[in-house]
């Protein structure tokens, strides 16, 4: 299982990376949300799957899913989200001043 | 008592800088002047201490756990040296009274004066070579804003950013061959060097050691191919290039080469490079200096000249050559100083430095003509015994002719070295005579001159009457100054003392008939210099040094553009090709080299078939993201993902994942509907076909790198998790049964503290970009 699971994360890595190189901006926001879901996925393989129950104490029960990825990517789900709602944000208002989402066109000029 | 020698100008720089503009009514330059007025005499009432062999040090703390001592040491060579500086310091303060007016900012001048004959003090009397490395910087810092000193001036600029890239560039080479010195002696003091000396002979580095350090000296006292900065340095003011730029800091290449040579002389490198470079500079200044029209121009070259004699002599490092060489360091600094000032006065009178502008000065000015003739027949070394010139010149000769009894290379070489000490001195004889015969004899245009002629206030002779003194005395009688100074100072270089006695008049010898030809020769050139003038515009000027350093300094900055250019094209897409493409590939060669790629099927949990197609319709829904073009189905292509995952999350038992990916993924799919509607329309990409292969391949590479990554650290897990702590704990010590957020609120709190910082201070900007606008939006 864990290995399809590496495959899924590389996928989505994959596609990540993929639209993070187009030259539309928006394309680039959708990349880093399909990187950080990779990054999430990574997180979850790495501490080992579908082994013991839900990390929710119950009586008479000894084995439980690590719970230490588990905390770790609820930090990195809200960072992630604070950041893309960031990323659209700032792309809405790029949109707005410049008239374009083409990241080759916002360039800026040579003697800045 | 040594450090308060040296501290001593650096102190009243601070003084003069912070109240000097408090005393209006007289001119800065004498409030200067006692300081090396009284030094000097402090320095002299040491000379019949040196004479008895002895040495005066002193030492202090700076550095202890680094070895690094404000150790300070008077020997013979550090006597010569502070002599000259302090000795001629005061004849150049008592110049720049009369020669710069109260109209220029005479603090800044007489602050970076002091400074640098403070650092100069300290450059020759430190015994630790790290202290000797600060000092040294200290006087091209200092050399650098003296020949700036007219900043408004662009020659001016000019000369002293190159004088700083090329003494700046020789001070760190030889920074690293302190640094491999004190490695390989094991210790900083450079009289310890000295007596670990076959250490340093034996090693590896001692080649490095050598060319390293003979570049800082090569370049600071401005040795072929590194002369060129010197004459540009000339547009300083006059009393500067009197001071720096022929008595003391462009000897402090010398200094350091006679310093180390206990270490290295003998050996046929040192002879080779050092003695080699010393008379290629010799022959070329002298040779180019009859070119310069501008007075300075040619005193600039006649210094580069004469310090490659100087240097040649250190090389040959017989006793002899090395008496010689300290000979002429005096001498030169008397006549040379001399000289810049007679220059500086013929400026100050006339209004040009132009030689074809000046002529039959003579007649207006002839206590400076009188000083000047005896000043330059006595670089040209005429054969009269009342320039001291000629008496150091005929040691030369005698030095270069006893080459031949040495052994190893310098023997090897010994008969071509007379004859290019001789073609070096017939150019010397020539600029010399068209120095002063250009400007003091000839015709008379003064109707051309901007100022009418006439002579300079006592004051202003006053320096090179005494250096023109010296000449003379020293020429008639040059053993008052053998026994005391040059003895010491040669004792110091060589090791031990000289038993050669200083004559007047030799009998008729060899170097005599040498100095004969020289003369003779040279006659002939200086009077039909008119007509083999044009031949140095044949010369073409790839050859020269400054077309050197322009094409280097131009290729530098060329280049570094270009290479910049090349990458920072401002494309984002180029930049995170870059980034990835090296990610991949380190680690890729790392894990290939580290045997990372290990694949282990061990312990890996069942297959079970709800979580394979989830996934599965995740990755169709990520990959198929790429050919979205219609916004809406982006954001539901996008969901599917953000969905499927919180799936995943409730299939691998992860209940409060799942609930906020949940939360998350809903809130980012209404706010991308949210901004949609004010964001333009997807474009399908207009790359050409290889662009996109090339995307193509950086995403699977990058995709690929992950998975194998992850399936190989998986494979390897070298110790246990420790979540046995949390499961055991959460209750016990956090009070709570939700393991997960026992862990984010209690156990690591602190994530979760700065994670609602990151989310707070994400609405803050948010709030920020929508509200706050720049003037051109709240027009529109």
């Amino acid at each position: 299982m864990e290995i399809l699971m590496s495959i899924l994360a590389g996928t989505l890595f994959a596609a990540g990376v993929y639209l993070l190189l187009q030259k539309q901006l928006l394309k680039i926001v959708l990349g880093t949300a399909l990187i950080s879901h990779g990054a999430h996925l990574f997180i979850l393989t790495m501490g080992k799957l579908n082994r013991g129950k839900p990390p929710i104490l119950v009586k008479g029960i000894e084995d439980y899913t690590d719970p230490l990825p588990q905390a770790l990517i609820l930090t990195s789900i809200v960072i992630s989200f604070g950041v893309t709602s960031f990323l659209l944000v700032l792309a809405y208002r790029t949109y707005q001043s410049n008239k374009t989402d083409m990241m080759d066109q916002l360039r800026g000029t040579d003697d800045e | 008592m040594l450090h308060f020698y040296i501290l001593l100008p650096f102190l009243a720089a601070l003084l003069i800088g912070m109240f000097a503009k408090k005393v209006n009514r007289i001119h800065t330059g004498w409030l200067v002047l006692p300081i090396p007025v009284v030094l000097f005499i402090i320095f002299c009432l040491k000379l019949p201490v040196l004479a008895e062999g002895k040495i005066v040090q002193s030492t202090a703390d700076w550095i202890p756990s680094l070895d690094i001592q404000l150790s300070f040491y008077l020997d013979g060579l550090s006597m010569l040296f502070s002599l000259l500086i302090t000795g001629i310091g005061s004849l150049v303060v008592l110049y720049s009274i009369f020669y710069l007016s109260r109209k220029e900012q005479l603090t800044h001048f007489y602050v970076y004066l002091l400074l640098f004959m403070g650092s100069m003090l300290g450059v020759v009397l430190s015994d630790n070579v790290f202290v000797l490395y600060t000092f040294w910087e200290f006087t091209s810092i200092s050399s650098f804003l003296l020949i700036g000193f007219w900043f408004y001036r662009d020659r001016s600029t000019y000369g002293a950013q190159k004088s700083m890239l090329v003494t700046v560039f020789g001070g760190l080479s030889m920074l690293g061959a302190l640094i491999l010195l004190s490695i390989t002696a094991e210790t900083n003091s450079i009289r310890m060097m000295i007596a670990n000396r076959s250490d340093i002979l034996e090693s590896d580095l001692f080649i490095p050691i050598l060319i390293l350090l003979l570049l800082g000296a090569f370049t600071k006292s401005a040795q072929f191919p590194f002369h060129s900065w010197l004459p540009d340095a000339m547009e300083a003011p006059t009393p500067v290039s009197a001071y720096l730029h022929s008595a003391t800091m462009v000897k402090a290449g010398l200094y350091l080469v006679a310093r180390f040579s206990l270490i290295f002389s003998g050996t046929d490198t040192f002879f080779i490079i050092v003695s080699g470079i010393g008379l290629i500079t010799l022959c070329l200044g002298s040779f180019l200096a009859s070119r310069q029209t501008d007075l300075k121009g040619i005193l600039a070259y006649s210094t580069i000249s004469q310090l490659g004699m100087i240097m040649a002599m250190l090389g040959f490092g017989t006793g002899t050559a090395i008496l010689a060489a300290i000979f002429h360091i005096f001498n030169h600094a008397t006549f040379k100083g001399s000289l810049f000032m007679i220059a500086g006065i013929v400026d100050h009178e006339t209004g040009t430095r132009d030689i074809r502008r000046l002529g039959g000065l003579y007649t207006f000015m002839p206590i400076s003509a009188t000083l000047a003739f005896i000043g330059a027949f006595s670089m040209a070394g005429v054969p009269l015994p009342i320039f001291n010139g000629f008496l150091s010149k005929e040691m030369f000769f005698d030095s270069s002719l006893k080459l031949e009894q040495t052994a190893g290379l310098a023997g090897t070489f010994a008969e071509w070295i007379p004859i290019l000490a001789v073609v070096g001195s017939i150019f010397t004889f020539v600029y010399s005579m068209y120095l002063v015969f250009g400007t003091f004899l000839g015709k008379q245009n003064t109707d051309q001159l901007e100022k009418k002629p006439h002579e300079a206030p006592i004051g202003m002779l006053l320096s090179p009457i005494v250096l023109i003194v010296f000449v003379v005395v020293v020429g008639l009688l040059p053993n008052l100054i053998n026994e005391p100074l040059l003895a010491p100072a040669t004792a110091a270089v060589t090791g031990d003392l000289p038993h050669i006695h200083l004559a007047f008049w030799h009998s008729l010898n060899t170097p005599f008939y040498m100095s004969l030809t020289v003369v003779g020769i040279g006659t002939l050139l200086a009077f039909t210099l008119k007509k083999w003038q044009p031949l140095y515009n044949r010369i073409p000027g790839k050859f020269s040094s400054d077309h050197w350093y322009q094409t280097i300094v131009n290729g530098l900055l060329r280049s570094s553009k270009s290479i910049t250019e090349f990458y920072m094209t401002g494309s984002l897409r180029l930049y995170f090709s870059i980034i990835l493409v090296f990610l991949v590939v380190s680690t890729s060669i790392f894990m290939y080299f580290t045997e990372g790629f290990t694949i282990s099927v061990d312990d890996l949990a069942p297959i079970t078939w709800p979580e394979v197609l989830v996934g599965f319709v995740m990755a169709v829904a990520a990959i198929a993201t790429i050919w979205m073009n219609q916004r809406i189905a982006a954001i539901i292509v996008i969901g599917v993902v953000g969905y499927g995952l919180s799936l995943l999350f409730v299939f691998f038992r992860a209940p409060d994942l799942a609930l906020t990916q949940l939360i998350v993924e809903t809130i980012t799919v209404a706010l991308f509907l949210l901004c949609f509607a004010h964001l333009p329309k997807l474009k399908t990409s207009d790359k050409a076909i290889s662009e996109k292969l090339i995307d193509f391949i950086i995403a699977v590479s990058t995709g690929a790198l992950l998975t194998i990554v992850a399936i190989a650290s998986h494979s390897s897990k070298s110790f246990e998790s420790i979540a046995k702590y949390f499961v055991d704990n959460s209750y016990k010590l956090g009070g709570g049964d939700n393991i997960v957020n026992v862990i984010l609120v209690d156990f690591r709190g602190l994530d979760t503290l700065f994670e609602i910082a990151v989310l707070g201070l994400a609405a803050l900007g948010i709030f920020a970009m929508i509200k706050y606008r720049d003037k051109g939006d709240m027009n529109q």
